[in-house]
């Protein structure tokens, strides 16, 4: 390839890099760096005017390579690719350098500092640049098929949406029937609709759609195979099937948490809000005087999180308790009341006119059990409240299910400290995850309503459908590449892949690795294995990795 | 497709489409898709920056394949029915040839006209030619025809003289597009409540009393003080800031319901204040803090701990000035002492989301039906459906909801949208 011709494009950022870092000295710096032809800053270099900029000084300056000193390749990276190949450019030589969230998000109390490091890092990316090469994305086909994993109102409602798109669907629900959560559920709140009629209403859609399979009493054993072409082991009744899938949607669901120990909880005249549920749904309940407790396991030092949908379920079973008995006395102790929105702040209204009590208190000085008495410390009144009991409901939060972490193992994705799935964005990406084909939905991400797992489920639906649709996805070049030469075929890479992407193979002169294109991750364990060196990490070479080492220990 | 409404449901719901392969059209009132999202300094609960994090999704949005923008465009009548609307789309006279213009500012610098930016909401002046914001897209220049002097009152034409590149138009005209579509997907977003009713707060009588939205410009790196947290009155550094919440929300006498976004962005605009200025001390004064959103509770703990946010129970009575043109916060603790009067430099009002102006108007033209609040209608088991087949609805204009749930919401009514096309009935 000819002479390396570098541009390099420092960030301001506005003043999420400019306000800490030295932009202009960076500037300057890159200047004077090999093989550096062209250097300038922008206010955003992602904004089209600085798009435009790249575009521009690639042709006025013949750059073969480009570098952008930046944020994180995380959510531009591909936006800098294909900004490059519109200009001509193979994508792959372009490179990131990340001085926001290395630089002047982690340093911004030492600009100095910052700045220094800054400039150690663009020497690398430099140093790097020049050794890129030209990379071809490799073309997957697509299986026009989803699995669904979870069978309650979001996989429901995902399988449906994605089957009455023509997409075949098997939805995979480890009890004997379809429901999950929505199961146990009395009414639906706002509504007060009843649960079991979108349970039926949805069930038999689902059974009349001869796109959808449905697998009860099934587990997922093992998910191999790759974006596009999953290959899945479903075990059911003890037997083994397989089948193949395109993409994979998690709608796995939550639990209720027991509250064993807390507050005399015993199930029976102490329950949850789901006993309530099943006690109202079987016409058994019948109390005059019920007391109910918040954040019961929730927003504590073991559970800091605000599960989302108690206060809701609280107020909606409050209603209910006061509409087939006007002179139940109902009183609520509560934290923080949680009724966000249009809908359920009005019926926090309504519970309040029809005679509810509310009653704060502080996570210092919870309420007090003693047989049949809740004590509390109001802390309006600034006194103390001894409220006799019939039913003592704990409205406890839904937690992750204890072994989400398994599954999210088999489909390597992250779940997060509470055991919740994580997504690969938080605030952009909420239904997708960092590994492409496989997507999220229901209070298998956080704690959900009915009415929320069903908006996410559609949304999750509509993200499956994306490469459902163009049938065809791009993957990344970057993987493990075997030197057959050097190979020895001692299959330390094949034991170790954790993405069963490498395999020995016999060959006429013995047994050598080889990759599986579509599988590799590249995540180089291999390569780093590897006694005989005889694999290489496309993009991500020796050479490349040692430039950019040797860079760090230069002088500036 | 049609998608009304650029901000981020709009995109995302036009992306969704666009990379399902569908033709959509996104219509756009303002110069520039990004909606609220672009206003924004920075987004909770990572801290990430707004624009940063958006303006690839705008950039992606604008290069689609798939999708036609028309910014700067309304849509003002539709018929027809679910799989076959006819819908027309006015596309209002920018006077700039969109192909020729750079955005290089000249004729801005040089227009003679001054008068308050809308994108910053007042706080800084531009010309009568002018950018929506620095990172708008598309990225040309608009004149605003009440403000023009050529337009208005026959003189000047100087922006005309100094663009190098002859793309001022003043012979442009209004011009009226057909457009038939298979679904319709509302995501026309909300404003700020205006707090000028609430006298109490003396927000437009006192300088140092911004809105939570002004608040967001001041600090922001593009804002009107170049992401300097100075106070209006005298330009010296905010450092003890109040915020006030629920202001118009949870309030029967403006809007009853719970605007839901709010204590969380308090949380984060405290935060960013310590981090503009390490001597910087917030107060949120909130009456129940909401904060039940993935890794929000964990957010509010932070901003406690390691941003010294001191968070007070109640609702602020009043606020009036001193002297020095400080803020003074009149507010009961509860179990504290009866009446507490705290100065500061600065108090931002939590104001609520309501639904955008021309809301009611569009959906007279939709014809669907609204809430009693103003957003648009749907039920809770079928969240994306208005009231009428083949029009979805998604984001705040149904319902104020973060920006995750906004997207969550703009890729369901893009499945409901999609499930039309494969009906066939398209």
């Amino acid at each position: 390839m000819a002479e390396a011709r570098i541009g390099v494009f420092v960030c301001r950022c506005g003043t999420n890099i400019g306000g800490f870092v030295d932009v202009p000295a960076l500037v300057e710096y890159a200047k004077g760096l090999p093989n550096v032809v062209f250097s300038q800053e922008n206010l955003y270099t992602c904004s089209e005017a600085g798009l435009t900029e790249i575009r521009q000084a690639i042709a006025d300056h013949q750059l073969n390579r480009v570098i952008v000193a930046s944020c994180t390749p995380r959510t531009h990276e591909p936006l800098f690719r294909s900004t490059c190949k519109a200009a001509g450019l193979n994508p792959y030589l372009f490179e990131f350098v990340n001085i926001r969230e290395q630089c002047s998000w982690v340093h911004m109390h030492e600009p100095e500092a910052a700045t220094e490091k800054a400039r150690a890092l663009i020497r690398m990316g430099v140093a790097r640049a020049k050794l890129l090469e030209p990379q071809e994305e490799i073309e997957v086909e697509v299986l026009p098929s989803a699995l669904i994993i979870g069978g309650g109102i979001a996989g429901m409602t995902c399988a449906l949406s994605l089957a009455d798109r023509g997409f075949e669907v098997t939805l995979v629900e480890r009890d004997r029937t379809l429901g999950g959560r929505l199961k146990d559920l009395y009414t639906l709140s706002p509504t007060q609709e009843d649960a079991s009629d979108l349970l039926a209403g949805k069930m038999a859609s689902v059974k009349a759609n001869r796109n959808i399979e449905v697998l009860t009493s099934a587990t997922v054993r093992a998910v191999n195979g790759f974006f596009g072409n999953y290959d899945v082991t479903i075990t059911q009744d003890g037997t083994d099937i397989p089948f193949k899938a395109g993409v994979i949607v998690v709608a796995t669901g939550a639990e209720e948490f027991k509250p064993q120990g807390m507050y005399g909880y015993d199930g029976k005249k102490v329950i949850t809000q789901l006993e309530l549920e099943r006690l109202l749904k079987a016409d058994r309940f019948d109390a005059e005087n019920i007391v109910m407790i918040q954040c019961v396991g929730a927003r504590d030092a073991k559970r800091p999180y605000c599960s989302r949908v108690c206060c809701i379920t609280a107020l909606k079973n409050a209603m209910i308790l006061v509409e087939r008995n006007p002179k139940a006395q109902i009183v609520i102790l509560y934290r923080d009341l949680q009724t966000y929105g249009t809908v359920y702040e009005a019926v926090y209204r309504k519970a309040r006119e029809a005679g509810i009590l509310f009653v704060k208190y502080a996570p210092q000085r919870p309420p007090v059990v003693n047989g049949s008495v809740v004590t509390v410390f109001d802390g309006l009144l600034g006194e103390e409240l001894l409220l006799p009991y019939d039913y003592l409901v704990l409205s406890t939060p839904l937690i992750a299910y204890p072994d989400s972490g398994e599954l999210a193992k088999m489909l390597k994705v992250p779940v997060d400290e509470y055991g919740f799935f994580l997504e690969a964005h938080v605030k952009l990406k909420p239904l997708d995850f960092a590994t492409d084909g496989v997507y999220l939905c229901g209070s298998a991400h956080w704690p959900s309503t009915v009415s929320e797992s069903i908006a996410q489920a559609y949304g999750a639906a509509s993200r499956a459908s994306i490469p459902l649709s163009q049938r065809r996805v791009r993957a990344e070049p970057i993987i493990a590449v075997v030197d057959e030469e050097k190979c020895i075929g001692c299959g330390l890479c094949e034991l170790i892949c954790p993405f069963k992407a490498i395999r020995l193979e016999d060959m006429p002169g013995g047994r050598i690795a080889r990759t599986l294109v579509a599988s590799c991750k590249g995540c180089g364990v291999c390569g780093a294995a590897c006694p005989q060196r005889a694999i290489t990490m496309r993009h991500f070479t020796d050479e490349q990795m040692l430039a950019e080492i040797v860079a760090l220990t230069e002088e500036r | 497709m049609l998608v009304i409404g650029g901000g981020i449901a709009g995109i995302q719901a036009a992306l969704d489409l666009g990379d399902m392969g569908v033709q959509v059209h996104l219509v756009e009132q303002e110069p520039s898709i990004g909606g609220r999202m672009a206003q924004l300094d920075k987004t909770f609960p990572t801290n990430d920056c707004s624009i940063c994090i958006l303006a690839p999704k705008m950039a992606e949005c604008f290069r689609h394949p798939h999708i036609t923008l028309h910014t700067y465009s309304e849509v003002t009548a539709v018929s027809g029915n679910m799989g076959d609307f006819s819908v027309k789309v006015l596309k209002k006279a920018r006077f700039v040839k969109e192909e020729a213009c750079v955005a290089c500012g000249d004729c801005s610098a040089k227009c003679p006209v001054r008068v308050p930016d809308k994108f910053d909401l007042g706080m800084r002046q531009r010309g009568a030619i002018y950018m929506y914001f620095l990172q708008a897209l598309p990225m040309v220049m608009t004149i605003d025809r009440e403000n023009c002097l050529y337009l208005t009152r026959d003189v000047c034409r100087i922006c005309e003289k100094v663009c190098t590149r002859d793309a001022i138009d003043f012979e442009q005209k209004d011009t009226e597009i057909d457009l038939r579509v298979g679904a319709i997907i509302v995501a026309t977003g909300f404003d700020p409540f205006d707090p000028v009713g609430l006298s109490e707060y003396g927000y437009r009588r006192y300088r140092n009393v911004v809105t939570a939205l002004e608040y967001e410009r001041l600090i922001c790196a593009s804002g009107p003080s170049g992401g300097h947290l100075l106070r209006p009155s005298d330009r010296k550094p905010a450092q003890t800031l109040a915020f006030i919440q629920c202001v118009g929300s949870r309030d029967v006498r403006h809007n009853p319901y719970c605007s839901t976004v709010c204590c969380m962005h308090a949380t984060k605009e405290a935060m960013l204040a310590r981090e503009h200025d390490s001597a910087a001390h917030s107060y949120v004064f909130y009456m129940d803090l909401r904060a039940s959103g993935k890794g929000f509770q964990r957010y509010v703990t932070r901003s406690q701990e390691e941003y010294g946010t001191t968070y007070i129970n109640g609702r602020v009575a009043k606020i009036t000035e001193d002297l020095e043109g400080n803020p003074v916060v009149w507010y009961e603790e509860p179990l504290g002492p009866a009446t507490v009067k705290m100065k500061v430099d600065l108090a931002v009002l939590a104001t609520s989301l309501v639904p955008r102006r021309g809301t009611e108007a569009l959906a007279k033209i939709l014809s669907v039906e609204v809430d009693k609040y103003g957003f648009f209608k749907s039920d809770p088991l079928t969240p994306y459906e208005s009231s009428r087949a083949g029009i979805f609805v998604c984001g705040c204009c149904r319902e104020p909801t973060d920006i995750p749930e906004s997207i969550i919401q703009a890729s369901g009514a893009a499945a409901k949208a999609a499930e039309i096309v494969a009906g066939g009935s398209c």
